[in-house]
């Protein structure tokens, strides 16, 4: 083995970070999930990222393995041991090698010295060698190519090799013609290792417990099981990255969990629309007649279902939309991750509007607020957000086990059955009985004489007849306005966390920034700079919101978009004076690291009469 | 104001249908359309055949998008749920309210500019894929609400009331629906009730997508000589193929008519459409024939009518998703959330 010529190599154990370079369309993605699933077999957790082009085939695509016994969960930085495969990105790909790191390659085709680095160490296994002696088909040679490097690192990073074995035996049960050339293709690589180069290197994988019953899984997965838990019956999308597989994920759950026992008929309608306005509106009209229903999209979709939300907002029909959130504006970036949709839902569609927006950090409670929605909708009458991003929904995460209290109940909300309506009560579709701005609604078909309305996007009046008059108008607008101070108590509550030590600065966060801010606290803290923090679950904001602003003497929004639309939000809907609120952005499309959070509030820190305590010690 | 409430008093002795309705129990609130609207007549014609069909009016779903026809569903069946959606979308929302209860009769109702210009994405997809509905267009070929522009089913070189000819190509929707797979294909006219109300009752019993594009003359800005969807013009140049009776299961079939002449088609209900052929040569149940029957007749200038095109063995959406039969929106808790035995098992396949 190459040995790196100045000596350094890094040392390191359970605390790493392997980048596989591969070109999209290869099959790597499966031997790269069953290489970061073993690492989780032994008990150590990682923190994978897929990061991918808009293409099918033949692009350039990285999958990152974060090893970290801390179990922290966003990405780290930097690139420890690089497995490049790719030959349209090496050069980028040797560059990025921390000093003392690692390159793996295919060593078949022999590369000039130019072409490596001399602070690394390099090994060279001669994988298409290997895999045009061994197999004859064109894609066999393909596909086990990326197991032979599976089982080459397995022996250079001493890995557990009963725990990947057992994984090929899960992976490929009921296929099990598969099992065996699979585990005679990782023993290959193996071997190879074992037999050149002096096993293990530098970095190493140790058995730890770190783990626990920690589950792990894509957060389009979850939330897709969520609706299953949340009673949905009907979806309508169109297909769009990076949601689509949320929607594919529903049909799949919907097959095992939603079939009639007796017939095998289905306890579901999945709709592939013909574009996201008439899945919008499949949706509306299914809730309208009492269907639970949701959509599933990303920005560009958003932006074409705003005619149908003000309809949705404003004859009040309940709506679930999970908006999975790309790069925009425009096409944008299609296969990076952004937190930039957030004024395009809250004020969604013309005239005054204002939605239910729900935050999910990681995929746990990307099911938990998918479940929710479906009762919040119910509930509030009204569209409900599950604002994902990329990050979320098509990268798996390392989370707590999903849970669910079988006590519980679908909450359906207002609705006047034919009982209530036989008995006489009054029924009034826009009328306050309980003074929190809902309104009762009726099913279609409920009643032979009583509770028929006519829905309709125009004014109208409590008991849902047309008009244009001012102050039926002004009255409607008045009682929506309450409804809407009603969902603050209703959505789920933002997490405030104190700093170690008394601080007069706080941070405000959201969504998959989440992942990161563990590990940018303890950084920040190390250089005796202490947050508070809050992290906000949900639009509209609890008032707990604005407290935790006003207890502050400064307050970081730190959110993964541009503009600082959260800021934005937050001066507008909680009238904060916009010079107390810090911005830090992240919109590069990668996901927010813990490094890029702590260089910048670090750096925003002069600017601010925030004293870091180590300095405010005499 | 504009929405005025009808008198619910009513002649003790009018007629009653086997559910114990009379008519004006099918009647909606008093229409704000101009005197005279093709639009009206054909509310007259909705409530007339549900009135014969004996449907509970509460079972009855209708849903419109925007424009004049989209207003008509407040002026018929007060006692169902009314769904004014957004303009051209009706077909969407119409789904979706079908997927979610399969028991309710679903009536959507729309216009030449609501299903042929902005809607027509929606119109063709709800029909390819089977929904089980009645879908109307009042076809006027004019937007009326905002004052008389054309719309698409405006036909080439038909002038507008200010004299302006169309220089574009028309859409025809029935040729459309016949080709994007409707199971039940009509024309009619505003003027014709004898022929509408049939062919509305035959559409709603039947198992599938069904489309009627029912000619209605608009009074306000396309009834004049230069439109060829005016009174004069359609009543001068309507060739129907067939007339038209529904029977129901229980009705006696009475054969009184020669033989050649009548054609008895049973819909997977049990309804038989007994079509008395009015051109020998027309057969409703073939697909090629009927639009190259429509075609030839178009090009020679006549506005073909009655029941075109139906499969009697139609299957819906709902028989091609394979949904239980319990609606939907009934079923509870045990029958949809799975429970913590099943995530157990989910957790354990994620580790």
């Amino acid at each position: 083995m190459p040995q790196s010529l100045s000596g350094q190599t890094l040392a390191r154990t359970n605390d790493f970070v392997v980048k596989f370079a591969n070109v999209n369309g290869s099959g790597s993605a499966s031997a790269n999930l069953l290489f970061a699933r073993s690492i989780l077999r032994m008990g150590v957790p990682v923190v994978t990222r897929n990061i991918f082009p808009s293409n099918i085939q033949g692009l350039p695509t990285w999958y990152e393995v974060r090893v970290t016994e801390k179990g922290w969960r966003g990405a780290r930085g930097g690139v420890d041991l690089m497995v490049a495969m790719n030959p349209q990105t090496w050069d980028k790909d040797v560059k990025s090698i921390e000093p003392g790191g690692y390159l793996f390659y295919d060593s078949t085709k022999p590369m000039p010295p130019s072409k490596f680095r001399d602070d690394i160490t390099v090994i060279g296994v001669p994988l298409t060698g290997m895999c045009n002696a061994a197999y004859t088909d064109a894609r066999q040679r393909q596909l086990f190519k990326n197991i032979i490097y599976v089982g080459a690192l397995a022996a250079l990073l001493d890995m557990d090799a009963d725990a990947i074995e057992r994984l090929i035996g899960e992976q490929f049960k009921g296929k099990d013609k598969l099992i065996r050339p699979n585990i005679e293709a990782l023993h290959m690589g193996r071997d190879y290792a074992l037999e050149n180069f002096a096993c293990p290197i530098g970095l190493k994988v140790r058995k730890s417990d770190g783990v626990g019953d920690r589950i792990f899984v894509d957060g389009n997965n979850a939330a897709a099981l969520g609706c299953v838990y949340g009673g949905a019956t009907v979806a309508a999308w169109y297909p769009i990255t990076p949601s689509s597989s949320l929607a594919e994920a529903f049909q799949r759950h919907c097959a095992r969990y939603r079939n009639e026992p007796e017939t095998g008929k289905r306890r579901h309608a999945i709709i592939q629309a013909e574009d996201e306005l008439a899945s919008i509106g499949i949706v509306i009209g299914a809730a309208w007649n009492g269907a639970r229903a949701f959509t599933t999209t990303s920005g560009p979709g958003i932006s074409l279902m705003q005619e149908f939300l003000g309809l949705a907002y404003f004859a009040e029909i309940p709506a679930v939309l999970f908006d999975v959130q790309r790069g925009g504006p425009s096409t944008g970036m299609p296969t990076r991750t952004q937190q930039s949709d957030l004024l395009a839902c809250a004020y969604a569609s013309h005239g005054d509007t204002k939605h239910v927006l729900l935050l999910p950090e990681d995929p746990r409670e990307a099911f938990e607020m998918a479940a929710d929605a479906f009762d919040l909708a119910d509930r509030l009458q009204t569209p409900i957000f599950v604002m994902l991003d990329l990050d979320i929904g098509m990268n798996e995460w390392l989370c707590r086990p999903f849970a669910w209290d079988d006590r519980r109940r679908m909450d359906r909300g207002k609705v006047m059955t034919a009982a209530e309506l036989e008995a006489g009560r009054d029924f009034g579709r826009y009328l306050d009985v309980d003074g929190d701005g809902i309104p009762y609604r009726t099913y279609p078909g409920t009643h032979p004489t009583r509770g028929s309305y006519f829905t309709r996007g125009t004014t109208r009046d409590r008991y849902a007849r047309y008009s244009e008059e001012g102050p039926v108008y002004v009255d409607n607008m008045e009682r929506l306005a309450r409804k809407f101070e009603t969902a603050k108590r209703l959505v789920p509550a933002p997490v405030e966390r104190m700093a170690a030590e008394p601080t007069n600065a706080g941070l405000l966060y959201f969504g998959s920034t989440g992942a990161a801010m563990d590990e940018a606290l303890e950084t920040l803290a190390e250089r005796g700079i202490h947050l508070d923090t809050l992290r906000l679950r949900a639009f509209p904001f609890a008032d707990a919101v604005d407290d935790f602003v006003r207890r502050h003497e400064v307050v970081f929004v730190v959110e993964q978009n541009a503009n600082a639309q959260m800021r934005t939000l937050l001066v507008t809907e909680c009238g904060i004076d916009p010079a107390r609120l810090i911005s830090i952005r992240h919109y590069d499309g990668t996901p927010i690291t813990a490094r890029f959070i702590a260089g910048a509030v670090a750096a925003a820190i002069p600017g601010t009469n925030v004293v870091p305590l180590r300095k405010a010690v005499p | 104001m504009t929405y005025l409430a009808k008198p619910r008093f009513h002649h003790p002795k009018l007629p009653t249908n086997a559910l114990g309705y009379t008519r004006r129990d099918y009647e909606g609130a008093v229409s704000t359309l101009c005197a005279g609207c093709g639009h009206d007549s054909i509310s007259a014609a909705i409530i007339q055949a549900c009135f014969e069909l004996d449907l509970p009016p509460h079972r009855i779903a209708k849903l419109s998008g925007i424009g004049c026809s989209s207003k008509t569903p407040t002026y018929f069946l007060g006692a169902s749920h009314g769904f004014n959606s957004v303009h051209g979308r009706m077909p969407s929302v119409l789904t979706g309210a079908n997927l979610a209860n399969r028991e309710l009769v679903y009536l959507g109702v729309s216009g030449d500019g609501d299903s042929a210009s902005i809607g027509l994405g929606q119109f063709a997809h709800s029909i390819r894929r089977g929904v089980n509905m009645l879908y109307i267009v009042e076809n006027n070929g004019v937007y009326g609400l905002t004052k008389g522009q054309f719309s698409a089913t405006a036909d080439r070189g038909s002038t507008s009331k200010r004299g302006v000819a169309n220089h574009d190509q028309p859409i025809d929707l029935v040729t459309m629906a016949i080709m994007l797979g409707a199971s039940f294909v009509a024309r009619s006219f505003s003027g014709d009730k004898a022929q509408l109300v049939p062919l509305i009752k035959a559409a709603i019993r039947h198992q599938g997508a069904a489309f009627i594009d029912c000619i209605s003359p608009c009074v306000a800005f396309n009834n004049h000589p230069g439109s060829t969807k005016s009174f004069d013009f359609v009543r001068a140049h309507n060739e129907a193929v067939n007339r038209l009776d529904v029977m129901v299961e229980r009705e006696p079939i009475v054969a009184d008519y020669a033989p050649g002449e009548v054609v008895d088609v049973m819909q997977h209900d049990g309804t038989v459409l007994r079509l008395r052929k009015l051109d020998a040569q027309y057969h409703p149940t073939d697909k090629r024939a009927a639009v190259a029957y429509l075609q030839e007749r178009d090009a020679a200038g006549e506005v073909v009518t009655g029941l075109l095109y139906v499969d009697p063995e139609a299957t819906d959406l709902h028989a091609n998703l394979d949904t239980v039969a319990t609606p939907l929106n009934a079923l509870d808790d045990a029958a949809l959330v799975p429970g913590q035995a099943a995530l157990d098992k989910v957790n354990a396949s994620l580790r």
